[in-house]
């Protein structure tokens, strides 16, 4: 389905995660944080540049493989995006939800 | 009438048994929960305390003998070494699907924002004392401790 923000129509699916990550920008991320309830930091970015990074070379995300990626360790993690860190990173990043249970 | 809308928002997990099986069992299900946005808390009672138990916490096995799942005759699964070998198989195949071992589990576990809970009766039944715990538990309580935790609405209990 077709979503407008940040003035621009993105696909999202039916639970709000691009489908077309080329469309992603900056100015969408920062909406889709918004929509959230999370204001962006630079530390948030330095994270959704990293899960960004993980999907192009197609490597599954999961909590444990964030805690051992050296850009942010599990705790903070969760206290950059307190309700389903993974989930609302992956949403704001413009990639898919990850399938992972760990 | 209460206007909660069913959501779950927090799990309460006991875990009374102390098999690998049961224990990752557990452990996910916590994980799972802060995954999502849920809240958890688990409380480690009779021989579940040995995966909070620094000296045991490595050593957990998968039980051979009465788990109809292993599809192996009882009395071979009592051979000596079974354990160990249906064990050893078992963590290979966690390490491919990228699960972690019971301890570097408890580290995600709190830095995730589980709190874990150590039952006071068990931990006087097999006199276990703190130190002998993992080190981040937050504390050794008692059952009607731990259901106060669990009060609010949209809690969840589950037994393992």
């Amino acid at each position: 389905m077709d979503k407008i923000i940040a003035g621009a129509t993105i696909h999202v699916n039916e639970e709000g995660y691009l489908t077309d990550f080329p469309q992603w920008n900056k100015e969408i991320g920062t909406a889709l944080a918004q929509e959230a309830d999370i204001n962006m930091t630079p530390r948030h970015w330095e994270v959704i540049s990293y899960l960004q990074g993980e999907f192009k070379a197609e490597s599954p995300l999961s909590i444990r493989r964030i805690g051992k990626s050296g850009v942010v360790d599990i705790k903070e993690f969760y206290q950059l995006f307190p309700m389903a860190p993974l989930k609302t990173a992956s949403k704001i990043a413009g990639i898919p939800k990850p399938a992972s249970c760990i | 009438m209460s206007d909660h809308n069913g959501d779950i928002k927090k799990m309460m997990i006991i875990l009374s048994k102390a098999t690998l099986e049961n224990v990752y069992a557990a452990f996910v299900l916590a994980n799972g929960a802060r995954m999502e946005g849920i809240e958890a808390e688990m409380f480690f009672t009779f021989f579940g305390l040995e995966a909070i138990h620094k000296q045991k916490l490595e050593h957990l096995h998968i039980a051979t003998v009465g788990n109809p799942a292993m599809h192996m005759p009882t009395l071979l699964g009592g051979l000596p070494g079974m354990e160990a070998l249906a064990t050893h198989m078992m963590k290979k195949e966690m390490e491919r699907i990228d699960m972690p071992d019971v301890h570097e589990f408890l580290d995600i576990l709190t830095a995730s924002g589980v709190k874990l809970w150590a039952c006071k009766l068990a931990m006087d039944m097999f006199h276990y004392k703190k130190e002998d715990m993992y080190d981040d538990i937050d504390g050794v309580i008692t059952v009607g401790d731990f259901y106060k935790q669990g009060s609010g609405v949209g809690t969840h209990m589950l037994f393992i």
